[in-house]
């Protein structure tokens, strides 16, 4: 090959190569994942930019949760937003209410030709992100549900046997007691204390945690955390807090390093802890449905689900839009979202993946992680348990978490810290309420 | 007579004053109007509509006590800071100027800390005391004394003040062993040989020859404690346990850039700034009298 030849193959080579990427429609994807579930993410990206010639999915880390929301936002004010965005569960009706910024996943998989049945997905999972008519607003993507862990080998040492029923906060005390007289030092902690221990406390007993389905039907709702039940649960908490049997790490998951580490005995957190437990826990552990309280309401309905869902931005071409709807129905398809379950332990978002995993064996190789999916799916999910739809729900949480951490300390009882977490989380909603009217 | 030098015509002037003029108008009264701007509105977080409330951001803000009690927490916060990361600087300084031999080395040793970002020195004094992982809660643990800052409030503010002074006192060591290189030796020596001894110079002369500095320092340091400690409280409290670490301008991000309510948290950055002016001001009335230039 002589020198003008190979000029000339470089030349046409160059030509070609806008060519290709201009036949490519990009869709950015923005997610709030880092290590693990990073790569997995990334893994199903190549795999759907691999099955097909006509899109390009990238997808970029913007940080944790809040931080991915906020990137999205002010990146929609400069104009500059991605196709897809993802938004935790508490960020939902901030997104619900941008009408004019995001484009409604039953509107886009609808319009485009990929098949979509919104019967297929999983009404406990879907209801959280579906108005009250039905509409599918966003993608389920990433869902848990909160479960008891527990470390068998801490309840053997205590001399209690570990198959001992804990379906009830009841039968939970006993075995707290007797963990504390044998002189262990954390019986019990918890994650996201206001997610597990009032939001799906509430919807497990199929009480209101909030006037007006929980939000789901308006704008106007107040918060009703401070009932019966609520108060019961928290000051439970707050005596055993005060005798040590109830163990404060902190308002995200910091308990979770204690139950892995092998120093609490049980522990009530997300089921997607799966990975990180059986990741790094030393002994022998379990995974058992929330308890609930025997005596009160309906328990158990079902638990809710905390996560996130992948939300369409507003303000791309049609042929983005074809694209966005083909990533998504390829995230829905029941092989991926069924190995996405069986590798994070979220929740998986169709019928058909459940189904298809119970087929392949996985839970009789891995009991436990069934109970988080029948936990959520025992009973048809009634105006309490769908959901939480709040705005402002993030300050709110933190609300909740200085209100508690004042019952954990013993500086207040739990009837005034729940009239008070009430009453400031109410301002904040009337305040949400006066900016998203229009 | 006095003796000006100035400029024939305006060209000049007007040109070598531009590039800190422009600064300024872009870097801070552009954001600074702003702020003061969105704060008479509720916007919502996506910037699709926007209703005009006048002063009703900052009638809420008022009316909440909770936020007026984040103004105890700043007040008590700013001072603790200042007095931690200002006295031990002029201590360790007064220290490394009396040494001859290696005070190169010490000099050096004391900045390092300055060079560790609020945030990375949050989670390195987080990881200290961790109550669960930390060196420093289990040698506690070990003496009896229970560290739990994630539930004791005043636990949780000592961390964070520590936390918060650890890297300035370099900063302040810096200016102040300066400041002492700059005191004449003869009047010193001076007082020496009239008896005075080490401690009775250096309240008498000393102190007094270096408050140009000190002034400087304070002014600067509350300046600090007020802006820039929000990387600590982050990564340390997050504002807990309860409010007892939610200083204001740790609210102003928590409003804006997590709950998305961006008509209040433009209020309460105008009303730190107006804070901020007021005690600038104060300052300068009442402290810089009795500084001697």
């Amino acid at each position: 090959m002589n020198k003008r030849m190979m000029g000339g193959a470089i030349a046409s080579l160059v030509a070609a190569m806008p060519v290709a990427s201009l036949a490519q429609t990009e869709i950015e994807l923005w997610h709030a994942f880092s290590g693990r579930l990073q790569e997995l993410v990334d893994a199903q990206v190549a795999d759907f930019n691999e099955m097909q010639d006509d899109y390009e999915v990238v997808s970029t880390s913007k940080g944790n949760y809040s931080e991915t929301l906020n990137a999205g936002i002010a990146a929609f004010r400069a104009g500059e937003q991605p196709d897809i965005l993802m938004v935790f569960e508490v960020g939902t009706a901030t997104m619900m209410a941008a009408e004019g910024a995001v484009r409604p996943v039953h509107e886009v998989l609808g319009g485009a030709d990929v098949g979509f049945d919104p019967d297929a997905y999983i009404g406990a999972v879907k209801g959280y992100y579906t108005t009250p008519e039905g509409e599918m607003l966003s993608l389920p993507f990433n869902s848990s549900t909160p479960v008891l862990w527990v470390n068998r080998d801490a309840l053997e040492e205590a001399g209690i046997d570990p198959d001992t029923d804990l379906s009830t906060w009841s039968q939970v005390g006993d075995v707290l007691d007797q963990l504390a007289e044998a002189g262990h030092e954390c019986p019990m902690t918890t994650a996201w204390q206001s997610w597990i221990h009032l939001e799906n406390l509430s919807a497990y007993h199929d009480t209101p945690f909030a006037t007006m389905e929980n939000g789901f039907a308006g704008l106007g709702t107040e918060l009703a955390l401070n009932n019966e039940v609520q108060v019961r649960h928290i000051e439970q908490l707050g005596e055993w807090a005060q005798e040590g049997k109830f163990i404060y790490a902190g308002r995200r998951n910091e308990g979770g390093a204690n139950f892995r580490a092998g120093e609490c005995a049980l522990f009530t957190e997300s089921s997607a802890g799966y990975a990180g437990i059986s990741d790094e826990a030393e002994f022998d552990f379990e995974v058992r449905p929330l308890p609930y309280w025997e005596d009160a309401g309906s328990a158990p309905q079902n638990t809710i689900i905390g996560g996130a869902s992948l939300w369409v931005m507003e303000g791309q071409s049609d042929e983005e839009y074809q694209g966005v709807a083909e990533f998504l129905s390829y995230l829905s398809s029941p092989e991926v979202q069924a190995q996405w379950h069986q590798d994070t332990g979220y929740l998986p978002i169709t019928s058909a993946a459940a189904d298809l995993t119970r087929e392949s064996g996985f839970y009789e190789e891995n009991p436990g992680t069934d109970i988080a999916v029948e936990q959520m799916t025992a009973n048809e999910p009634t105006a309490n348990s769908k959901g939480i739809r709040l705005g402002n729900f993030d300050q709110i949480r933190t609300i909740i978490d200085e209100e508690l951490e004042a019952v954990w300390a013993g500086d207040k009882d739990a009837q005034s810290a729940l009239d008070s977490a009430a009453e400031r989380g109410n301002e904040l909603l009337r305040r949400f309420e006066q900016a998203n009217s229009r | 007579m006095e003796k000006r030098v100035t400029f024939k015509g305006w060209m000049l002037p007007l040109l070598l004053v531009a590039p800190q003029v422009v600064i300024s108008a872009v870097f801070f009264f552009y954001p600074a109007g702003q702020a003061i701007w969105q704060s008479l509105f509720i916007p919502d977080p996506f910037g699709l509509s926007m209703e005009y409330v006048g002063l009703g951001n900052f009638e809420y803000l008022f009316g909440n006590r909770y936020y007026l009690a984040s103004f105890v927490t700043t007040a008590l916060f700013s001072t603790l800071v200042t007095l931690t990361s200002m006295i031990p600087a002029l201590f360790l300084a007064v220290m490394a100027d009396r040494l001859i031999k290696g005070a190169g080395t010490y000099r050096t040793l004391l900045i390092w800390p300055y060079a560790v970002a609020p945030a990375v020195a949050g989670v390195l004094w987080l990881f200290m005391f961790n109550t669960r992982v930390g060196v420093v809660a289990w040698y506690l643990g070990r003496l009896g004394y229970d560290w739990n800052h994630v539930l004791n409030e005043t636990e949780a503010m000592g961390l964070v003040v520590v936390a918060s002074s650890w890297g300035r006192i370099s900063y302040n060591f810096l200016f102040f062993f300066a400041a002492l290189q700059a005191v004449p030796k003869s009047v010193i020596e001076a007082a020496a040989i009239d008896g005075a001894h080490f401690w009775r110079r250096f309240f008498t002369i000393v102190l007094p020859l270096i408050s140009p500095t000190t002034f400087f320092l304070l002014v600067v340091n509350v300046v600090y404690a007020f802006f820039e400690t929000f990387g600590v409280i982050h990564t340390i409290t997050s504002g807990g346990p309860q409010q007892a670490t939610t200083i204001l301008v740790y609210k102003v991000y928590a409003d804006g850039f997590v709950g998305q309510d961006l008509g209040s948290s433009a209020a309460q950055s105008v009303v730190l700034l107006v804070v901020v002016g007021l005690l600038t001001v104060l300052q300068f009335r009442f402290v810089e009298r009795r500084v001697h230039y």
